[in-house]
């Protein structure tokens, strides 16, 4: 079996980058998921934690997935590497029977000898935050007495708390769609990832293809197809009225220029308008609520409640040098509105929670190249079916399904595997199907 | 030609049914068939003789009919109707799973995937569609005559540049060298993936991310006990679909003849509420009704997800 020879090349396309890099967009999972912050990597751009305010500067030019602690150097705190120790869970050999419980457990409060003052003269000393739990470990009375589990719960509790960790995320469809989903559904129209997953498939969105969306989830769809697209075909997004629905997640992706080019809009109006070329709302150049390039999120940090800061702040940040412009979400060239007339669309994804669905897919349907696939995202069942009929009358598309994804995640632990006790009970619906040629065949002669 | 590589085969108003094309034959949601169509081809099935001469000209999507004046329609085919078409040689993987894979795998245009085993091809179909135009997917099954089948299934769909099928056994001998560090995504479907799991790190770039497919929670159990070791970020999940019947149904609000409310006092329906309860109202015109359906797949496989751990 030979290597084929465009694949091998570890592209230096910035999408696809292992390395992090001044100006890119990472995500910052904070503590093991307990905060998740979007930010843009420069020299300048700093992120807090708990009262600490770190720069990010060590950050950039190290591979995703790198651990970061957070340390006291000598010019404050700062982010320092932690190479894995390669030892995997320390925890399973050992002793897993249960030979201990909590009965002799009290909770009076008297179990730490530390006192604050005590931890904060060690820190005035330069204690690493991992000598500080070590210390709360030694001087916690009831530490030995505890179960193994409670005794690594007991450390990861303090771990957090006095030495944080903030591991170093690329943003892809799927890390944003969770951040989104667990912090801000609204959004994001409640649509969770497995939902987004559903629609990328059922869309057909591959390279090439020419996808019609109705985005009115804040560009999360539209960022995932462009990802998808990988810098071929389009991403159309259509409205109604005189300006495009505002995909401004789109910025949270790291879409290299080639795929921002490729996020386009353009209005129902102008999509059906026959003179070809002709652009019916001549608006002002840039009507979109423009992705600007400037410094993107200096994320905005609500400090202890340990929030997520997916909203980038609107305050202009003090870095205005970025590493480059992005310009998704321009206006489609008319030659390409002049070709999907012509030819249609290879496929179209609507996910618009304030719309009514049929009432949507009639007037863009018609854009679509016959046998081309569709799929219609809401969190509400009875307008989908109410569409679903519809189609289904008026003879416009075969193959119709409305289904529901249903997620469930599992702790994994010897003997102790079961469904995780909380679990997201709704991801969203969709209407699925196949747009089919509206003439009639003449009858067979035998 | 199930994806549009070729420009020229892009799905288009203009772009009809030609002799050597692939179509998928619907009858129903759940009757479906891929059919090669050629000249003097023939199509025999319950309704009657289809002549594929007459199909050629027509564009995708179009309705044809038999010889008896019966109808089926003509689709293109796309990954999602290949894994409803496909002969199952093995069980094989369907939607839920495989859109979440692909989302999870972080699979986008240009990557390098790894998978194992190939069994039907059904997933491997979707992993092509995701890494097109530039991206590979390296397939190997230890079966020699499923490996050759779906070597011609790819050819039939038109993807045999984005894949390659390699006859190994990966829990033996693993993958081969020649895919140290260069995969992005690797993807096992194997009895004991624990025994495959120590390759796959080796063949991942750092932060690359390897699934799991197990349907019994036993294999889960080991796969993760192994994982601790080289990955980070394991996580299991299990994703389902449930699909829902729409009817249209007039629901009975009120007394169906207006004999009948006369007998019945009015009460305080009358004056009750504001927003009415007057004849009108009773109107008994049908409305879109949703229910899920009665019967659903309980269960395909677990899906473990990890990332290599970053050393360097």
């Amino acid at each position: 079996m030979s290597i084929n020879k465009a694949v091998d090349e570890d592209s230096n396309l910035n999408d696809n980058s292992r390395l992090t890099f001044e100006g890119c967009n990472v995500l910052l999972d904070i503590n093991d998921g307990d905060r998740l912050v979007f930010s843009r990597l420069t020299a300048a751009s700093t992120l807090k934690i708990g009262n600490k305010k770190c720069s990010l500067q060590p950050l950039i030019g190290c591979p995703f997935g790198s651990l970061f602690q957070v340390e006291s150097g000598k010019e404050g705190p700062c982010l320092t590497r932690m190479v894995p120790n390669g030892e995997g869970n320390n925890l399973e050999e050992k002793d897993v029977d249960g030979s201990k419980d909590n009965r002799a457990i009290v909770d009076n409060n008297t179990a730490q000898s530390l006192t604050s003052e005590d931890i904060d003269e060690m820190r005035r000393q330069g204690a690493k935050g991992d000598e500080i739990v070590e210390a709360l470990i030694a001087n916690s009375a009831t530490f030995e007495k505890k179960t193994l589990f409670s005794q690594e719960k007991y450390r990861v509790k303090k771990q957090k708390k006095y030495a944080p960790r903030v591991l170093l995320r690329r943003p892809f469809a799927r890390s944003i769609c969770e951040a989104y989903f667990k912090k801000h559904p609204d959004k994001i129209g409640f649509m969770r990832v497995d939902a987004l997953s559903l629609l990328l498939c059922l869309g057909n969105v591959t390279a090439n293809a020419d996808v019609l969306v109705v985005d009115m989830v804040s560009g999360i769809l539209t960022g995932a197809i462009a990802e998808r697209l990988g810098g071929t075909g389009y991403v159309c997004n259509t409205y109604r009225g005189l300006s495009p629905y505002p995909v401004d997640i789109t910025r949270m992706f790291n879409l290299s220029d080639e795929i921002c080019k490729r996020i386009v809009h353009a209005s129902l109006t102008d999509l059906n308008s026959f003179q070809t070329g002709v652009s019916v709302s001549e608006s002002e150049e840039e009507t979109l609520p423009a992705i600007n390039s400037a410094g993107l999120e200096e994320v905005g940090v609500s400090a202890e409640d340990g929030g997520m800061d997916i909203t980038p702040e609107k305050v202009p940040s003090p870095i205005t040098k970025p590493a480059k412009s992005i310009k998704a979400g321009q206006k489609a060239p008319p030659e390409a509105i002049k070709l999907w007339k012509e030819n249609g669309f290879s496929s179209l994804i609507i996910a618009a929670p304030e719309l009514d669905p049929w009432g949507i897919i009639k007037e863009v349907l018609p854009l679509l190249a016959f046998s081309a696939p569709f799929a219609v995202y809401h969190q509400y069942a009875l307008p989908l079916a109410a569409c679903m009929h519809n189609l289904q009358i008026e003879k416009m598309a075969i193959g119709l399904q409305i289904s529901e994804p249903w997620l469930r995640e599992y702790q994994v632990l010897p003997s102790r595997t079961h469904p995780q006790m909380q679990m997201s009970a709704f991801g969203g619906y969709i209407l699925s199907g196949t747009k089919i040629s509206s003439s009639e065949p003449v009858t067979s002669s035998n | 030609m199930i994806l549009p590589i070729d420009p020229a085969n892009k799905l288009s108003f203009n772009r009809c049914i030609k002799d050597g094309d692939l179509v998928i034959v619907y009858e129903r949601y759940d009757t479906m068939k891929a059919v090669k169509v050629s000249e003097d081809g023939v199509l025999q099935n319950r309704f009657g003789a289809f002549k594929h001469s007459e199909w050629i000209g027509k564009p995708f999507g179009s309705k044809v009919l038999s010889n008896k004046g019966a109808f089926v329609y003509l689709l293109a085919p796309t990954p999602e109707l290949w894994t409803l078409v496909l002969s199952h040689r093995t069980q094989i993987l369907y939607i839920a799973d495989i859109s979440f894979v692909v989302m999870y795998l972080e699979i986008v245009p240009g990557c390098l995937v790894l998978e194992s085993g190939t069994g039907s091809g059904s997933l491997t179909t979707s992993l092509a569609r995701a890494v097109a135009p530039t991206g590979h997917v390296y397939t190997f099954d230890f079966h020699e005559q499923r490996a050759a089948s779906a070597r011609e299934d790819f050819e039939k769909t038109g993807l045999s540049n984005l894949v390659t099928v390699g006859v190994r056994d990966i829990q033996g001998e693993g993958f081969p060298d020649e895919f140290c560090g260069r995969a992005d995504s690797v993807f096992l479907d194997l009895p004991q993936p624990w025994l495959a799991i120590p390759s796959a790190g080796k063949m991942l770039k750092p932060d690359g991310v390897l699934c799991s497919f197990s349907p019994c929670i036993e294999q889960v159990q080991r796969s993760c006990e192994t994982l601790k070791l080289d990955f980070t970020d394991i996580r299991t999940f299990e994703v389902l679909l449930r699909t829902y019947e729409v009817r249209q149904k007039i629901l009975e609000s009120c007394p169906v003849n207006e004999g009948d409310s006369i007998e019945r006092p009015p009460r305080k329906r009358r004056q009750g509420s504001a927003e009415g309860s007057n004849g009108t109202e009773c109107s008994s015109s049908p409305t879109p009704v949703i229910r899920p359906s009665g019967e659903a797949r309980g269960h395909t496989g677990y899906l473990t997800f990890a990332r290599l751990k970053c050393f360097v």
